[in-house]
């Protein structure tokens, strides 16, 4: 469904070990509510099924929520399979949640996530710097790009 | 609601070791609610150490082994690898871990006075079953439709179909002398915004798929939710039905999931909900409870969280008077009720398999779980919770529950936002959260 010419759509994806719904029904009508279109694929997604998914869909971002403990894991994975791809390799892609078994977030397993190629990785509820970043996004992509090649 | 219908199916069988009907039939005729915990570490020895301070725990306990993510996802490589590495995962790897490990983490803790339960969450859940069988268990829990429906991208098909065959595999590879037990997960349905009518039958149902797949042991669960009087009413239409549904001689007693979706965030609020699930669970004869624990809200709880909670939970109940509370003006003929035998009766006219008639009663919308991404849920229900706490329908979709049965509050139902849904995601945890509130 074609909204605003400068509306981008936002693919939201679960970890592929990760099967909790909630947190990507609730980013799905977040970011509806803030203007995007939303692919919401649910959760518990391989790393083949996102790569073929973000194909079909031609995001302008993709987000992986990731809440179950294993985001380090998980998240490492999606974003490889991704980055080894050369028509996805620089895909806007971020991810955020609860990563690790641990209460706070990892430094240093936050880092490798960044080293493997995500664009920003989310503290568990931190959607003011989740919404900045996708909203620095629209605007970077409005003045890169002629309206009309925004894909629908 | 007569006596009858809350009467306890008493189990004919004998107690055979670690036989999981058996002994919460026992327990429940003692007046003794059985508490458990969810509790899966991947390292057999704090495994070993998580049950062996559960059945010591000053409670009536029964063991839990919570698998992994990758074990329930049919994953072994990554749990292996996991093994191999040293990282800790979020559960048990049962099928990973060889045998004669897992049975020595058992061997001082299974016994006829301490059961054990795998919990797993797999919609594919064959080579679960056969790990559990294989070192002595035979308890565990599930079910075609709530571990598929919820958690993944198994189709239906798929998950109906592997969950026939775990069950003939369970009652064929439980040792001699074991009465293999299923509890039925459908009672969950995504934690919370399900409203009761719909989680009351699912579970009916699943537990009915059971049946008809050999099992003569069973136990229906349901997750508590936003508000005690209708959770009140949604236990005991599932008491009511299972006893109208389930064949004569199944032994079958009720499991209640303490709150299972955004928990209080401090160790008071936690405390107090789990202290009204203790309630909820004897004031509705509800005879097991999962509990969870003031750690809920902030990390994966630790043993001794769990052990605190389950304590906690027994207090609580062994405080509660049975006979006080609403119980005994429950209307039997609730709207919980009618809407749920409506449900369950347009599943069970679809035809004379239950596995075949689920498939199609999601593909029509008879069964359609609110906010559920799954391709095979219509999708075209959604609740809300009214201004009194009730979880309630604000689209039924294609369901076909009777007009008759299904009130719309005064300002009818309330629309959809990531506001909205946020607050009534955290209702519960806000409400006990409160320093005032007293349930």
């Amino acid at each position: 469904m074609a909204t605003s010419y400068s509306g981008l759509t936002v693919l939201v994806a679960g970890g592929t070990s990760d099967s909790h719904t909630w947190n990507l029904v609730f980013l799905q009508i977040m970011l509806q509510e803030a203007g995007y279109q939303v692919v919401n694929i649910g959760p518990c997604v391989p790393e083949q099924l996102l790569v073929d998914r973000c194909r079909d869909v031609t995001p302008d971002l993709v987000v992986i929520g990731s809440v179950n403990g294993h985001g380090y894991q998980d998240g490492e994975l999606a974003i490889l399979a991704l980055r080894a791809e050369p028509d996805l390799a620089a895909l806007p892609a971020v991810i955020g949640g609860k990563l690790g078994v641990e209460g706070k977030q990892d430094e240093v397993l936050r880092a490798r996530l960044l080293d493997a190629g995500f664009d920003a990785v989310f503290d568990d509820g931190d959607l003011d710097s989740f919404l900045r970043f996708v909203a620095d996004l629209r605007v970077g992509s409005s003045a890169d790009e002629p309206a009309g090649a925004v894909s629908a | 609601m007569t006596a009858a219908a809350l009467d306890l199916v008493r189990p004919t069988s004998d107690v055979a070791t670690g036989s999981f009907g058996g002994f919460v039939a026992l327990a429940a005729g003692a007046g003794q609610l059985v508490v458990q915990p969810r509790m899966g570490m991947s390292d057999p020895a704090t495994m070993r150490r998580g049950l062996e301070l559960t059945k010591y725990a000053a409670a009536t306990t029964v063991g839990t082994i919570t698998l992994d993510s990758y074990t329930r996802l049919g994953d072994e490589a990554a749990a292996r690898r996991a093994i191999a590495a040293g990282t800790s995962l979020n559960g048990y790897p049962i099928v990973s871990h060889p045998e004669s490990t897992t049975r020595t983490v058992l061997a001082a803790v299974l016994d006829d006075s301490f059961p054990v339960q795998v919990r797993h969450g797999s919609a594919r859940p064959e080579e679960i079953i056969r790990a559990l069988t294989k070192v002595g268990l035979s308890a565990t829990e599930g079910g075609p439709v709530s571990y598929c429906l919820p958690y993944g991208r198994t189709p239906l098909r798929e998950s109906v179909d592997c969950w026939t065959r775990s069950c003939e595999l369970l009652v064929e590879l439980a040792e001699p002398g074991q009465t293999p037990h299923l509890e039925c997960f459908g009672g969950c349905m995504l934690g919370q915004l399900c409203p009761p009518s719909l989680l009351v039958a699912i579970s009916l149902l699943e537990a009915l798929f059971f049946t008809r797949h050999g099992l003569n042991s069973v136990s229906l669960s349901y997750a508590q939710q936003t508000e005690p009087a209708l959770d009140q009413e949604a236990i005991l239409a599932l008491r009511r039905l299972a006893a109208e549904f389930l064949p004569a001689g199944t032994q079958w007693h009720v499991v209640l999931y303490t709150y299972m979706g955004v928990f209080p965030s401090s160790a008071r609020g936690a405390r107090r909900l789990l202290e009204a699930a203790a309630e909820l669970a004897v004031r509705t004869r509800t005879e097991r409870l999962i509990v969870k624990t003031a750690a809920e809200a902030h990390r994966i709880p630790t043993i001794e969280d769990n052990v605190r909670a389950l304590e906690y939970a027994a207090a609580a109940a062994a405080a509660t008077d049975p006979l006080s509370g609403l119980l005994g003006t429950a209307a039997p003929d609730s709207e919980v009720y009618h809407q749920a035998r409506d449900l369950i009766r347009a599943v069970l006219d679809l035809g004379d398999n239950l596995g075949d008639s689920l498939c199609e009663a999601f593909r029509r919308g008879y069964l359609d779980v609110p906010y559920c991404l799954h391709p095979d849920n219509a999708g075209e229900t959604r609740s809300f919770i009214d201004e009194g706490g009730r979880l309630r329908w604000a689209a039924l979709g294609r369901m076909p529950i009777d007009p008759a049965h299904h009130t719309i509050p005064p300002g009818g139902a309330a629309g959809l936002s990531s506001g909205r849904l946020l607050a009534e995601l955290t209702t519960v945890a806000r409400t006990y959260d409160q320093p005032s509130y007293d349930h």
